[in-house]
């Protein structure tokens, strides 16, 4: 299981590192001040695939070791998953709802969807958290975060 | 003698009622806006210069300065508790420090990163005293392939960041790297690697990457489980949160090894604490009996950053009122500060304002004194932010990542790049690629790109430029030998095992 995530790993990377150099290849090696932009990219890019190179080589190499009983599973990783999307939504509500109703919701979205918790907690845990931060960060600190309709 | 007769001027400045507050003012703020992430030390300096116009321009430059130097303090707490860097001197901090607080050591790891800094802010203030002059004269002879040379040492510190594997940590700092360099070329105004998107002119900042990789991906990583794992134990009683006599006795060396590499660095216009940090790190586990167990959770890791970013406020300081070179956005506010006043920094600061230059210095004794007694009774009410359960403290780690990010350039597209180095980070966390690698290589690619490429068209494109020079030749070979070392070590080991296969 670890090889293989490391086989995957390495030729993902690989990929990557082939593409930076590439990119690097459209700009110029040398310029008429010394080395030009393409110059480190090309190096990065070069350094990165040689280093894939040797992860996939190894894990081909690598005795299989036997599956880890605590090895995550897939729900724990869609559960992850889920919450990330939750915050991916909240950001794209940031521009439309503002800061304090789209934290709200991602703390309503994440306690009821993933924690189970009763509405009301999350309901109390959403409206704390938007009116702390908004006390701490808007009105002590008066830094500007993203404002919604309604001004906050 | 002279030296004492500066001090008792610098105090006899420094300790008036008036003086005294303003520093207390000064240390009070940064202390705040060092724990909040969202307003880092420069944006304040920045914010409260028009007020200073009207002040006496001592008790001013006292209290901007204590802005700067206690942010420093306050910079570890969400590190420590949250994983969440509050600036980017601090992502070290969170190896060792949040590891300390899963453990249920957030109390020791606060208290120890309070006085690391009081110690190294002390020696840093003294070596800003003491060696002033001749320091920022040796800081001078730095050019591009020192600077080089520096950077690459820096790199070096892959070795003690990498963990189990060297290859994936290569791996990570070659990210890193390639992170670094996108954006607009500095020499040429070409844009590289911004896939056709504005915001990617400027860059990505360092800010947002730490954030993602580490809060962020800490905090899906949670989630797995139903009601989280259980992070946050936190001990009773008031002894229980605060370092014990052992943890400052295996701490003597990183107190030491961070004030000194952390005033050093601090020197050098444009290295910054976070590479003091890096390097004191990095230095402190190479040093260790214990490397092994760094990472997990060893105070020594705490306090040897804390104690870097910390002495290089005195450091920075060098360059500063003496050639009148800023080392850093908040230094660079200073010097603005210090200019509109109508007072030229630089040789001849010392002789014709004495009593500024004395008083400022003798004021962060004094500061450095009231942050820790500032910060020390804080630590059992910090520690206990570990109490609040888990499905508020995940939306509220979230949140404030959030708002972060989007107060360096009130940019919501910042925002959406912080989800994807979230995701980044726990991506590398389920295939077990170290994040600091990737860290170290952002914070030092467009530094030592830049300190490459001007050696370079120094020497019309020989490389023998970064190697004919006492300095940078000393940095390379230390470099070489900080790569070479694990090697030599594994070589070592596999004879030793064949030795034992023999007999």
């Amino acid at each position: 299981m670890s090889e293989k995530k490391e086989l995957l790993s390495g030729i993902c990377l690989g990929s990557f590192g082939v593409y930076v150099a590439f990119e690097a290849l459209k700009l110029p090696y040398v310029s008429e001040f010394g080395p030009g932009p393409g110059f480190f990219p090309l190096w990065i890019g070069i350094g990165l695939t040689l280093l894939s190179l040797l992860l996939i080589v190894a894990s081909l190499f690598a005795s299989t070791a036997p599956e880890n009983s605590k090895s995550q599973s897939r729900t724990a990783i869609g559960r992850a998953l889920v919450g990330w999307s939750g915050l991916m939504l909240a950001i794209g509500l940031l521009h439309w709802l503002g800061f304090g109703l789209s934290l709200a919701l991602l703390a309503v979205f994440l306690i009821l969807a993933l924690e189970r918790r009763s509405p009301w907690v999350a309901i109390s845990v959403a409206f704390g958290l938007a009116l702390g931060f908004h006390a701490i960060f808007v009105l002590a600190l008066g830094l500007s975060l993203p404002a919604g309709p309604w001004g906050f | 003698m002279e030296s004492i007769g500066n001090l008792l001027l610098g105090f006899s400045v420094a300790l008036t009622p008036g003086n005294l507050f303003w520093c207390f003012v000064g240390v009070f703020l940064g202390t705040v806006v060092g724990i909040l992430p969202g307003l880092g030390p420069a944006a304040t300096i920045a914010m409260l210069l028009p007020l200073t116009f009207k002040m006496d321009h001592t008790a001013a430059i006292i209290m901007l300065a204590g802005i700067y130097y206690g942010s420093k303090y306050g910079g570890s707490t969400t590190s420590i508790l949250l994983n969440v860097p509050g600036e980017s001197a601090s992502v070290v901090t969170c190896l060792d420090g949040y590891q300390m607080a899963r453990q249920g050591r957030a109390g020791p790891a606060l208290g120890i990163a309070a006085i690391a800094s009081f110690v190294a802010g002390t020696v840093g203030v003294i070596g800003l005293m003491l060696i002033a002059p001749p320091v920022a004269r040796f800081a001078l002879r730095f050019g591009p392939p020192e600077y080089f040379a520096l950077m690459a040492l820096g790199l070096t510190m892959v070795v003690f960041l990498a963990g189990k594997s060297m290859i994936k940590g290569l791996l990570a700092l070659f990210v890193g790297l390639w992170l670094a360099g996108v954006g607009t070329d500095l020499f040429t105004a070409e844009s590289r690697f911004t896939f056709g998107q504005m915001e990617l002119l400027d860059g990505i900042d360092f800010v947002i990457v730490s954030i993602g990789i580490f809060a962020v991906a800490e905090v899906m990583v949670n989630m797995e489980s139903r009601g989280g794992t259980e992070l946050f134990k936190v001990p009773k009683g008031i002894r229980n949160l605060m370092p014990t006599l052992k943890d400052l006795k295996d701490c003597r060396f990183a107190f030491l090894n961070g004030s000194v590499i952390g005033f050093l660095i601090g020197v050098l216009p444009g290295a910054g604490s976070t590479i003091a940090s890096f390097l004191s790190y990095g230095a402190e586990k190479a040093f260790s009996r214990h490397p092994e167990k760094f990472g997990t959770g060893v105070i020594e890791g705490v306090a040897a950053p804390e104690g870097a970013n910390n002495s290089e406020t005195g450091g920075a300081l060098v360059p500063l009122l003496t050639l009148g070179i800023p080392g850093s956005n908040a230094t660079a506010i200073l010097l603005a500060a210090l200019i509109l006043w109508g007072i030229k920094p630089g040789p001849l600061l010392i002789q014709d304002n004495p009593g500024m230059f004395w008083g400022l210095v003798t004021s962060m004794y004094v500061g450095n004194v009231m942050l820790l007694v500032l910060n020390l009774p804080l630590v059992p009410l910090f520690a206990q932010i570990l109490r609040v359960p888990y499905f508020v403290l995940y939306p509220g780690i979230l949140g404030i990542s959030i708002v972060g990010v989007y107060s360096i350039s009130n940019s919501l597209f910042d925002v959406w790049l912080l989800g994807l180095f979230g995701l980044l980070g726990y991506a590398m966390r389920k295939l077990d690629f170290p994040a600091a690698p990737l860290v170290l290589g952002m914070v030092l690619g467009d530094g030592l790109e830049r300190a490459l490429r001007q050696s370079l068209m120094m020497s019309e494109g020989h490389l023998s430029v970064l190697v004919t020079r006492p300095l940078s030749t000393t940095m390379i070979c230390l470099a070489l030998a900080i790569l070479i070392m694990p090697l030599v070590n594994k070589v070592r080991f596999f004879r030793l095992k064949a030795m034992e296969q023999d007999v």
